[in-house]
Order: C-alpha cells, then structure tokens, then sequence
C-alpha cells in the first residue's frame, strides 16, 4: 500500500476538529486536575496543587500522616470486571447473531442491521424501567420460570450485580452485532468454500477462517462495548441497587455532590492513560497476527 | 448515503422552520425540574402578563451548579434547593433583586420568610417546601405499626431485613444518620463521621436499593417494605398503596425548600421579577402544590389545594410534627469532605 | 448466488439470533403495553388508556425536547460519518507511526467518561466565548458520532481488497472517480452501520449535552432525566412508542427507496 502525505488528507477535517474540540478541553482538565478545589466546588483558578493525584491511592488522617487506600482501587478493579464480563456476553451473543445477519440476502441483512438498532430509538432511563419491571420479584419473567417449573421462589435478581450485567448487555449490544457484521459481510467467500474443499468441517471453518477474517470487527465491537461500559452510571444504579460504586458513578459525584473537580478530573486522566495504553497493547499485538 | 443524507438534510431543514420563525418579545427562560411547574400555570402566566416562559431542563441540584460554576448559563430563573442556594449566594452565581421587598412576599408563611441562607431574602423567594422521613406499608410491618423513629429505618426488625430502600443521596443519608445519632449535622469530626459510618455499614446488608428514582413505584409495587422517602412522593405513593404511612422520625428529619432565584448574567431580570411574584400568589401557588404534589410557602394557598392533599398529614402535617423539622444548613467544606468520606467507604 | 449464503449456514446461529432479537425486543414489547397504561406509576398496571399519548401532544417542551434531539442527532450523524469516512480512506494510505497517532486521537472521544467530557467542552466554549446553544450541542455530538461511525467503516475497509482500488487507478481512474465508484460502494454497509451507531449515540446523549446546551435547546433525554424529581410518568413510554414509530416509519421508507432505486440501476445493466 503506498504511503503519501497526500494520503492523509482526508482525516483532516476528523483531525482538526477531535484536536479542537476533544483534545482543547482534555487538556483543559488535565489543567483542572492540577488546580486547587473550590470550597463550593469549581476550582480555584490560579492555585495549583497535586491533592487530586494524591488522593487516589493514599489519604490524610487528622494529623496529616498519609496511609494507603485501597477504595478506589476497588471500584476501578470492579468496573473493569463488570465491563469485561459485559463484553463477553455481548460477544456471545453478538457473533452468531451477525452470523446469521451474514447468511440472508442483502435486503433482509440491511433490514436487520436496522432493526437491531431501533430499541434505542428509545431513552435509557426508560429502557432500564422496563428492565425493573421485567426482572422484579412476582414480574413476569419470575412468574413465566415459576410456571415452567424451573425456579421454585422468586428469583431475585433485581437490584443484584446480574440484573446491572443484564442492563449493560442490553445496552452495548448493537455496538457489538454492528461492527462485527460489516466485517463478516466483506469475508471473500471464495476463500469459504476454499476451506471447505480442503476437507474442513463446519468448526474448523469458522474458527480457522471466518473468525480470524472477522476479528478487526470482534475487536472494534469490544472495544465499542468494554470502555463505555466503564463509565456507566446509570445501569448500576437503577438495576444493581447502587449498592457498590463503579467508576462512573464516582467520577460523576465528583462534579455533583461531591464537588471535588480536580478529583474527577484526575481520575479520569488515569483512567484514560490505563485504557490508552491498553489499546496501543492491541493494536501491536494485531499487527503481528495480520492475515494476509 | 447520499440518498439517506438528502433524505435527512430535508428533513433536518423543515424542522428548523419553526424555530427560525419564533419572535422574541416577552420572555423568560426558566431552569428547573421537568414539569416542577406546572406547564398549564405557565400557561395562565403568558395570559395574565404577556411573558412567555420557555423552560430548560435539569435532573439535580448539583448539576445544575456544576454547570453555572463552569460557565454556562442564559437562564433568567433558577430553582435551587436551599443548601445549593447558600453556596450559590457565596460563590456569587446570583444576583441580588430584593425580593422581600415584592408586591405578594407578605404572603410568605414562616420559617420560609427568613431562612438561613439567605436571611434577608435579598435573592429569592420559596417555591415549594418538603421533608425527608421514611414510609412503610403497614400491611407488611409485624403489628401493623412502626415507632416514630429513625430506628426503625437504620436498625430495621428482622422480619424487615432486606426489604428496605434507601435514598441514592449522600446529604440525606448523612443527615438522617447524624440527627439519629445526635450528631451535628455539621461537624468536622471525624470520630463522628466514623460512627455514622459504623450505623450505616451496619445497616447495609438490609438494605436492597440505594436510589432516590422511582421510590414512588417502589413503595407501590410492594419491592420494598420501607423506602426513605420524600413527603410528596409518599403522599403519591399512599394515592396508589392505601396502607403505606409516612412516619416524621422524633429524632428530627431534614426540611428542605425550593427557591427561585435569578442567576447573574440574566437577560430578563424584570420578567423574572414579575414571575417570582406571581408564584407567591395563593392561588398560583395552590395549583402549583396541586401538580407537584408538595405543599408551598405561601398563607392561604390551602383553600386552593386539592382536598386529599390538605388533609394528608405528609403534605400538611400537625404543629407537633413540624416541630421535628430540622432546616437544611449549609456546611463547611470539612464536613463535606467527611461526607464524601462515608458515602465512598460506605458504597465501595 | 444461493450457494454463497449456505456456507454461512452454521448450527444454532438462527436460534441465538432469534433470542437476541428478542432480549432486544423484550422490554420494548414492555414499555408499549405500558404506555397503554390507566395510571401513572410507569411500571404497574391498573388499566388501558390512551391519556399518555394525549399527554405527550399536548406537552409543548416534551415535543420541542423531540425536535432538538432529531435534529441534533441527524446534523451529527451525517457530519460525523462523512468526517469518519474520509478518515478511514486516509488512514488506510498513513505510516504506521500516523495511523496509531490519528486512531488514538479518534477513538478519545470514546474513552473519556461522559462527565468529564461534558465539562470539559463547557469549559473550553465558556473560555473561547463560544455562546451555549443548540449549535454547540450539535459540535459536542459530531465529536462522539466521528468515533461511533469510524469504528464500523474501519472494520469494513479492513476487509478491502487494496487491488480493486489500485486495478481502478491503473486504469486511469482519478481518485475522486475511485472513491465515488469503487470504494464508497463497497464500504456502504460500514457506513450505514456507523451513521446507525452513531445516530443512537447521539439521541441517547444526556451528560454531554446538559452541559454544553444553551436555553431552548434542552433534548428528549436532558428532559426524561429532568422529571427524576417529581417522578417518571408513562408519557415517556408514550413518547417512545410514537419515536419507535417514527424510525420504523423512516426504515420502511428507506427500504422502498432502496428498492427503487435498485429496480432504476438495474434498469440500465448490461450484465
């Protein structure tokens, strides 16, 4: 593939504009991260202070002797684990489903591709209401299993770790089919029926050569799924009974009740590093596994 | 694309018709909750002044704050609770217009006419006014009934165990734990903060739901026997569950109030004046409690109200319960640090 | 032709296909039986009305509210996807040191936590003296769509064969004419499907667009997420209803288009 500068054109409007608008106010936080917090909130604009970094690993006690705190380390391992078992539920379903997207005719594939998105027409406190009133005790998933025979009490998964899996899943599901599915479409069939005249069988296929084909979708599909799923807040809240914090709900106290900025901002600076460098991991690592 | 892109760029252009054609004479934009006021007494308002009001949309006190702090604003009224009025005033996000000194303020009840964070009223005027306590649904509750007590919320009987819900705020919980406790609501203790804390740590595992959304549907669909809960919501919350009771703690319980208040950097300071004194007329103010479903500030606003809301003891209780109302102070930055504290140590 | 769908043709991927759509479809089914509902708790029923639809037509903010999302939505789908597309085509020619840099550089947006973004743009329109309206919402939801639509359209171009492209050139094709006929047509399911994230990403935007929103341009979530206070009522289920309405209505349409339009080009083939 011919490299030019000419080539890099086209990414300059996306450029110019994530620089202005993405990157300035980043750096405006990172800013804000460094300064003083405001007694009231906001910060103090013209005094600095590392506070905020501090914070996160070590607090002060009355007399100023700093100790290690492990909390925040907590809700970030926490959300980290809740958001990779989001991702692999999604995957597991959202791998056979663009599968069999793949497999109908155009026509039926883009209608499908439509449909899968059209849930979220609609807004998230109300798609998580309707989840409320799904997996509550004496709704009618409790009552449909109890009839069948399957649980014997209520189920009680409402307000538990499950029920925010399930509301998270729900709501990163077409970023998973989506990106998944145009890259299966693209597979050159030829090389299918290739495989299938050497003599492989049905799974050989699919794991010998559609998957790998596919695998630039898999990986933008997680991606698309784990780092948003980091920063929910409201799932966890409404479904999970709040009663343990993830990362977005701690970064959103921080410009709310907590009126702590540079404490948020911090966070997510680190954060952000975390996932940055996690990326970079896999994209050199994708590069060394390219398929011709 | 280019098909779909023609197809949404048509689209796009009717739909911006109506706004290019929208003249701007009399007008107010007003930033609160939705349908806090009630759209049809916005309504009779452009009648009987001329002003239009236009409203925008916020979901907490605190983001609302967050974002006048950071710069945003264009609004001509705000809403802010009491506590959020105190720092507002401090950090000078609002201007001064007498309001004490408007046409209807006299129709102002105590102790709304002179509350803590803003003693001479020289920055707004109250909206409506509400308590935090707790509500059971006495059909569930062993002997139908439950002491008058904090207890009974943070130290529930066994038979209550995990089926009580709590509100998703940090001050509340702070407060409801401190005034149980004894403790000042706020102090700069950390041994305070600590045993608040403890109660709190304590009563966790019995606790199913930390959420001040939906408590209403909560307490009425029976998934929770006791949910710390505003007065209006449990006063709805009867309408819908005849056996739930609202219960004011001995202990004392929050009293919190709602303002208007006009932020600096308003373009229509006049219209907001006009507003702020039409909303402490009685009737006005009647209909207002009628839609929100909590009571106001304002003398003789009771003839106006619905009669299953005037003798609803959440909405208007008796003189011996008011006088377990605690008024929401403002507190210091300290405090707010311990706040934060627990909240964290407590949901991590 | 036929042949080529029954290679696709594995076991059991209908059967979980079908139990996706439906987990999709489960709680939409939900919302519309409540918004029939009689009273105004939005999760128990007590009986079949229709007050909710006459409720939400005769809310003046909630439909402006509808309005500015739809027209936000669409502006930054369309910047945004056009901005992810030409990016995608430029990155595919970049050294490995650009790419890394452009693709970190869009998939930021993604990355930061909602609230801190939303903050951090108030903060730069607030310093650069960029007055808060519907067009500065509009500029924060180009900056999330750009990352929502490149992602899919970069997935699909991984796909590419580079050799259509170079065989259109050597055949004396300018790049406008290659990328008009080889390389949009055959990136346009990637397209379609990253307009499609990105349009959800934006309807369902609440954080970024409370802060950066100026008066009269509050959206249906910043209103939804506003009646937290007093309580949700099944207007919202209504609404909804009548949004997933709306975008069926648009879907169809587009279908019968593309239909047309397939009937016209087939018109003139020669093959």
């Amino acid at each position: 593939m011919k490299t030019s500068w000419r080539g890099l054109a086209p990414t300059a409007p996306a450029a110019i504009f994530l620089l202005a608008f993405m990157v300035g106010p980043l750096l405006l936080m990172l800013y804000v991260s460094t300064l003083e917090r405001g007694a009231f909130g906001g910060v103090v604009w013209d005094s600095h202070s590392f506070v905020a970094y501090e914070k996160l690993v070590f607090e002060r006690d009355l007399i100023g002797r700093l100790s290690l705190n492990p909390d925040y380390l907590t809700i970030f391992g926490r959300s980290f684990q809740l958001a990779a078992i989001t991702t692999l539920v999604t995957l597991a379903i959202g791998i056979p489903t663009a599968l069999f997207m793949t497999m109908l005719p155009p026509r039926q594939s883009a209608l499908l591709l439509f449909l899968v998105t059209v849930p979220f027409w609609t807004n998230l406190l109300v798609r998580n209401f309707a989840w409320i009133l799904l997996l509550r005790n004496g709704g009618p998933i409790d009552g449909f299993l109890g009839w069948l025979g399957v649980t014997s009490g209520p189920i009680d998964v409402l307000y538990t770790p499950l029920a925010t899996g399930i509301g998270l899943a729900y709501s990163f599901l077409p970023f998973m089919i989506l990106p998944i599915f145009v890259a299966m479409e693209r597979i050159d069939r030829r090389l299918i029926e290739a495989a299938f005249d050497l003599g492989a069988n049905r799974l050989r296929v699919l794991t010998r050569v559609v998957l790998p084909l596919a695998m630039p979708g898999i990986v933008a599909g997680s991606v698309l799924v784990f780092v948003p799923c980091l920063g929910a807040y409201v799932s966890p809240e409404l479904l999970g009974g709040a009663k343990s914090m993830m990362i977005g709900n701690l970064i959103q106290a921080q410009f709310g009740a907590s009126r702590n900025w540079p404490f948020g901002a911090a966070l997510a600076m680190v954060l952000l590093v975390i996932l940055l460098m996690g990326l970079g991991l896999l994209s050199l690592s994708g590069r060394r596994r390219k398929v011709a | 694309m280019t098909r779909y892109a023609r197809l949404l760029a048509t689209a796009v252009a009717i739909a911006c018709l109506p706004t290019l054609a929208q003249a701007q004479d009399k007008v107010l934009q007003l930033y609160s909750w939705a349908n806090y006021v009630p759209p049809d007494l916005l309504k009779r308002f452009e009648a009987e002044t001329g002003i239009k009001v236009n409203v925008d949309v916020y979901d907490s006190n605190d983001t609302m704050l967050a974002k006048l702090q950071a710069g945003g604003g264009g609004y001509d009224i705000v809403v802010p609770t009491n506590s959020i009025l105190g720092t507002m005033i401090k950090t000078g996000l609002l201007q001064k217009v007498d309001a004490s000194k408007l046409g209807n303020f006299a129709n102002v009840d105590k102790p709304f006419d002179k509350p803590d964070v803003d003693p001479n009223r020289d920055y707004s005027v109250p909206y409506m006014w509400g308590s935090t306590g707790f509500t059971y649904d006495s059909a569930k509750v062993p002997g139908g009934k439950l002491n008058e007590s904090w207890k009974e919320f943070f130290e529930p009987r066994p038979e209550l165990a995990g089926k009580i819900a709590a509100l998703g705020d940090q001050g509340e919980m702070f407060t409801a734990a401190a005034l149980y406790l004894g403790i000042d609501t706020c102090t700069e203790k950390p041994e305070d903060a600590q045993k608040i804390l403890d109660l709190l740590l304590k009563q966790k595992p019995d606790i199913k739901i930390y959420s001040s959304t939906g408590t209403i549907d909560r307490v009425a669909a029976g998934e929770v026997a006791m949910h710390q809960q505003w007065n209006g919501a449990a006063y709805r919350a009867r309408l819908k569950l005849p056996t739930a009771v609202f219960v004011y703690p001995a202990e004392g319980m929050n009293l919190w109030g709602d303002n208007f208040a006009v932020p600096k950097g308003a373009k229509n300071v006049e219209n907001a004046k006009v507003f702020m004194n039409w909303m402490m007329d009685p009737k006005n103010a009647g209909e207002a409690s009628n839609f929100s479903g909590y009571n106001n500030a304002i003398k003789g606003s009771d003839k106006f109200m619905k009669p299953e809301m005037a003798s609803d003891p959440a909405i208007n209780p008796p003189e011996a319960m008011k006088a377990r109302f605690r008024p929401v102070k403002d507190c210091s930055l300290k405090n707010r640090e311990l706040r934060d504290g627990v909240w964290t140590r407590l949901r991590r | 032709m036929k042949a080529d769908r029954n290679l696709f043709r594995f076991p059991g991927t209908a059967t979980i296909a079908a139990l996706g759509l439906a987990f999709l479809y489960l709680p939409i089914l939900t919302l519309l039986i409540l918004s029939f509902n009689e009273n105004d708790l939005i999760t128990i029923w007590t009986g079949f009305s229709t007050r909710w639809y006459q409720a939400v037509f005769t809310n003046s903010d909630m439909l402006a509210a509808a309005r500015n999302s739809l027209i936000v939505a669409a502006t930054a789908t369309i910047l945004g996807t056009a901005a992810a597309t030409a990016a995608t085509l430029g990155v595919a020619r970049a050294r490995a040191a650009w790419k890394a840099a452009v693709e970190g550089l869009l998939g930021l947006p993604i990355l930061v936590p909602e609230i801190v973004t939303a903050v951090a743009m108030l903060l730069l329109f607030v310093f650069v003296g960029f007055e808060l309206g519907l067009l500065t919402v509009i500029v924060a939801h180009t900056v999330f769509c750009i990352p929502f639509a490149y992602y899919p359209i970069r997935a699909r171009l991984a796909g590419l064969d580079p050799a259509l492209s170079e065989a259109a050139a050597d055949l004396y094709a300018d790049p406008a004419r290659r990328f008009l006929r080889i390389e949009l047509p055959l990136l346009a399911p990637g397209i379609m499907a990253g307009a499609m994230l990105a349009f959800i990403s934006s309807l369902g935007d609440f954080v970024i667009t409370y802060f950066v929103a100026g008066p009269g341009a509050t959206t249906l979530p910043v209103y939804i997420f506003g009646m937290i206070r007093i309580g949700i009522t099944p207007e919202v289920n209504a609404l909804s209803a009548v949004m997933l309405l709306i975008s069926i209505l648009l879907i169809t349409a587009a279908f019968l288009l593309g239909r047309y339009s397939d009937k016209q080009s087939n018109k003139g083939k020669t093959s």
